[in-house]
């Protein structure tokens, strides 16, 4: 009984506001601007923060990165007489950091060559990364085809190699290549495994893996690639001697992360004479990069909100037009004997659904734009269940708190007075 | 239940007692009611009469419920009206009362049959009871086939007889009519008038304010007022 005099309210209030089909769709537009604006900066800012996140996770929210850098001064001086410049990380600094911090859990070395590798006539200038097994379980790509590198790969020194599936695509197209052989410069491995891999950059931290990378077993890498790598360069050739290009420290838990970066940068000030060195924290990133998105949040949530004010700010007056303009009307209804409260309720009754349908259209406005940016400018976006639901809350808040003064008036409308308005 | 003294007013649907009705306008007090004290029995037709601001006007916002006594009381059907708060009031307008009003106020953007029913929906009325009580009431004053027409699309007789048969939508046993023939020709007033003298003669008791003694000669007493006050009471 209840139910179906508010559903037949709902009608009166939507039949009489379809009167003025121009001036309700006029007056709805406020809302369905500021509420299609609500979700639609709400799914960029969490699909722009979602992206970071996402990234930022490949890496390992546990790990710590250490890669080699050529220090600013190495750069000046490559041009002089010294062509052999001697960098980064070495063996005997992951031993250390092993040794040293009890919040690691393990360390993973890494050594990368560019080399030229070949399967058959194929050719294509791959990274090879000489590393251990645990570097699959650190990032934790999918293995595609056959397995990993193992640890008695590493200890027997193995001439097997892994390949990413993007890499062994563009080598082999659609064979088989499980089982080939691919030349890396001059010596030759066997493929053992296909994985996928993420290559790219999480807020500014690379990735430690590439779209190409070919993986083989640090040991062999050590053994028949050396730590020196000559490069050809504009002035004839430059020669660089790195141990390790990079260490993944993999901390035993979340809490110890941060600790055991800056005990490792601070070991690292230590002995290294020049800043050849930087460590790169996911984690803080990720923290950052959640602030971040709170601040976007807010920022962009204020503009909407000042939109939605604004929509708001119209439906009153048009309400309050509305209230004048009907005054006659709601001398009639009281004189019938209407209670305040009624005359309330029917005004209150058309704002509200004025503002949800208006918020409602928003919604579907604000899950079109994401829909455009995503296409036209290749952002990713996504509309969450949760922006939906605040912005029909908001819509119908807008609806309650802007008609509440104009049915307030209504209801006070002196009905000996009204029933004279012309 | 309570009676207002005197045994005419025994029987009365409408008895005031000492009314008085006093606005504050600046610095001076008028007052549209200078104690005033009558009975209406139940199927009496009055006409008030008078000149502008003789107070007839307040002297129907007071009988409608519209407006409060300033002092005195008012008894209508036996309650006691005169201290009801608004809501209350509210409540006897729609269960005692139907008003016809000069000009019809009927609302436009409704069709006929919305607005016989108004009442009916406030009553709370389910729409299939309150829907067949509309073509009852259209066919009662002569409206068959119009009921699904604004009131724009009718002509003022067709317009009084809608108001007449929403006045008539809660059943009340008194009717107030404020010039109901005012907006309309001398022709159609007539038939309007024959309505409620119709309505009269089937038990309904009828309060009619109007300056014209044509009109008033229909009803079978008409109250003359004056400065507030009842100046004479003629019977026709």
């Amino acid at each position: 009984m209840a139910r179906s005099r508010i559903i037949r309210n709902i009608l009166l209030g939507i039949e009489n506001l379809l009167l003025h089909k121009l001036r309700t769709f006029l007056t709805m537009l406020g809302v369905v601007f500021g509420v299609g604006s609500v979700v639609a900066m709400l799914s960029v800012g969490e699909g722009a923060s979602q992206e970071a996140l996402d990234q930022i996770r490949k890496i390992g929210s546990n790990n710590i990165l250490v890669n080699s850098i050529k220090a600013v001064e190495d750069v000046t001086s490559s041009s002089t007489r010294v062509n052999m410049s001697i960098y980064g990380l070495t063996y005997e600094d992951q031993r250390r950091i092993e040794e040293t911090f009890s919040g690691i859990k393990q360390t993973v070395p890494v050594k990368l060559i560019r080399k030229e590798c070949r399967i058959g006539e194929r050719a294509l200038e791959l990274r090879v990364v000489g590393t251990l097994p645990a570097w699959f379980e650190l990032l934790q790509r999918d293995v595609v085809a056959g397995r990993v590198l193992t640890d008695s790969d590493v200890q027997s020194l193995a001439g097997v190699v892994v390949l990413t599936e993007y890499g062994a695509r563009r080598l082999l197209a659609a064979e088989n290549t499980i089982g080939r052989t691919l030349r890396v410069g001059s010596s030759y491995f066997e493929i053992v495994g296909i994985v996928r891999s993420e290559g790219g950059l999480a807020g500014n931290i690379q990735m430690p893996d590439e779209q190409i990378d070919a993986y083989i077993p640090i040991t062999v890498a050590r053994e028949r690639f050396g730590d020196i790598a000559t490069m050809r360069s504009a002035g004839g050739y430059s020669r660089e001697m790195v141990e390790l290009h990079q260490l993944i420290v993999e901390a035993d838990s979340m809490d110890n992360v941060e600790s055991v970066a800056k005990g490792i940068e601070a070991m690292l000030a230590r002995f290294h004479k020049k800043e050849d060195y930087r460590v790169s924290v996911p984690l803080a990133l990720l923290r950052q990069a959640e602030a971040t998105k709170r601040t976007f949040n807010i920022v962009l949530g204020s503009i909407a909100a000042i939109s939605l004010l604004v929509g708001g700010i119209g439906i009153m007056n048009i309400m309050l037009a509305s209230v004048t303009e009907r005054t006659r009307e709601i001398g009639v209804r009281r004189a019938i004997g209407a209670k305040r409260r009624q005359i309330i309720s029917q005004f209150l009754i058309e704002t509200i659904v004025l503002s949800t349908v208006g918020g409602l259209i928003g919604i579907a406005l604000g899950m079109f734009i994401p829909w455009l940016i995503t296409y036209f400018a290749g952002m990713p976006t996504i509309v969450t269940l949760k922006s939906v639901l605040l912005s029909v809350g908001i819509s119908i808040a807008v609806g309650v708190v802007f008609g509440l003064y104009p049915a307030v008036r209504a209801a006070k409308v002196d009905p000996i007075v009204a029933l004279r308005h012309e | 239940m309570h009676t207002a003294g005197g045994k005419s007013h025994d029987r009365a649907v409408i008895a005031l007692e000492n009314v008085r009705k006093t606005y504050v306008m600046g610095s001076t007090e008028v007052h549209a009611l200078a104690g005033v004290s009558i009975a209406f029995h139940p199927g009496d037709f009055w006409a008030i009469m008078g000149p502008s601001g003789s107070g007839k006007s307040t002297m129907l916002n007071i009988l409608g419920c519209l407006d409060r006594v300033s002092s005195g009381t008012y008894i209508l059907e036996g309650n006691d009206v005169s201290k009801m708060e608004d809501d209350a009031l509210s409540e006897v307008r729609l269960t005692h009362l139907g008003f016809i009003f000069q000009s019809f106020n009927l609302i436009p953007q409704l069709t006929v049959r919305r607005n016989i029913e108004l009442p009916l929906y406030y009553l709370g009325w389910e729409p299939e009871r309150s829907g067949a009580r509309a073509v009852e009431l259209a066919g009662m004053v002569g409206l068959d086939g119009r009921l699904d027409h604004r009131p724009t699309e009718l002509s003022g007789g067709q317009m009084q007889r809608v108001a007449i048969a929403r006045a008539l939508a809660n059943d009340p046993r008194i009717l107030l009519a404020d010039e109901p023939t005012g907006n309309l020709d001398t022709a159609t007033g007539a038939q309007i008038l024959e309505v409620l003298s119709q309505l009269n003669r089937e038990g309904k008791t009828i309060v009619m304010v109007t300056h014209e003694s044509d009109v008033a000669s229909h009803a079978r007493r008409c109250l003359h007022m004056r400065d507030g006050c009842i100046e004479r009471i003629e019977e026709n």
